[in-house]
């Protein structure tokens, strides 16, 4: 049996896991929460795509509404009903 | 090979390139507005050069994808305006070689406050 | 074709690479929502071109869903800069 590994779309599927690792460590790591609320949609969204490149359109369409969509407007709203910063450890 | 799958080729390679620049754009740009002015504009032809050329390439889709491509232009200058001017209203500086700021000029006219 | 078309997905996840750097990099929350816009518009049609290289139309109205809420989210995100949501 042989699969074949480096093909173009995994070379795809790679650069998109790195974006999703990357703004998931942004998202723990930063103190304005304004900051954060962008990198958790950024995060949503490629996980939007990976779920889709896994053959699985109905949980990509559910990820793009509530990541995308709900929970951008949620976080929003108690960030302005709190503080827009974490100070202190 | 048919006429319609060469032409979408070719509008889905220009359509890639153009999504590139747009990012290239937003990287290299000094502030926010230039960033804005560069990465969304760019992108929004490359969104719609892409869409179309798929199209093309399978014509059953045309209309769906007319559909989505109908909506980001329509959509997306409406989304960037909001941007700046939130940003704008927000204190975001212009960068150090700015040599006009129009909507500073038609904020102190109309006698409204002016964010620092 | 199809060479050209995995081609083109490179392409455009490599810009989505580079809009993450200014991610990253944004001095201020606004160039990051800027960079949040631009990787939305990288990522639809990544997503329309997945659909047409495993050749499935249910796959294009992931990308207009996405294409709705995330102008809700942007939208969002400068009425939140300008008076509140």
């Amino acid at each position: 049996m042989n699969v074949d590994i480096l093909t173009l779309m995994n070379l795809v599927d790679l650069l998109i896991c790195l974006v999703v690792l990357v703004s998931a460590i942004g998202v723990a790591v930063h103190r304005n929460l304004l900051a954060a609320v962008v990198f958790a949609g950024v995060a949503s969204l490629a996980v939007s795509y990976l779920f889709l490149r896994l053959a699985a359109p109905d949980v990509a369409m559910t990820e793009a509404a509530i990541g995308a969509g709900l929970s951008t407007v949620i976080f929003l709203i108690a960030v302005r009903k709190t503080r827009e910063t974490e100070d202190g450890s | 090979m048919a006429v319609n799958v060469v032409i979408g080729s070719v509008l889905v390679a220009l359509g890639a390139a153009f999504l590139f620049l747009g990012a290239l754009g937003i990287v290299r740009m000094p502030d926010l507005y230039n960033r804005m002015q560069a990465g969304t504009k760019a992108t929004t032809l490359g969104n719609l050069l892409t869409l179309v050329g798929l199209g093309l390439i399978e014509p059953a889709w045309m209309l769906k994808l007319l559909l989505i491509a109908l909506f980001v232009l329509m959509t997306n200058p409406i989304s960037s305006h909001a941007l700046a001017r939130g940003a704008y209203r927000a204190g975001v500086p212009l960068t150090e070689g700015s040599v006009r700021d129009e909507y500073r000029e038609a904020l102190e006219e109309h006698g409204e406050e002016v964010p620092s | 074709m199809k060479t050209l078309l995995e081609l083109a997905l490179v392409l455009a996840a490599a810009a989505a690479l580079l809009s993450v750097y200014r991610l990253i990099k944004g001095p201020e929350a606004f160039s990051r929502a800027v960079a949040l816009d631009v990787l939305t518009l990288i990522t639809m049609p990544m997503m329309a071109g997945l659909a047409l290289w495993v050749r499935r139309s249910i796959y294009l109205d992931v990308a207009l869903v996405y294409a709705v809420l995330s102008f809700l989210g942007v939208m969002a995100l400068a009425r939140y800069a300008d008076r509140g949501v």
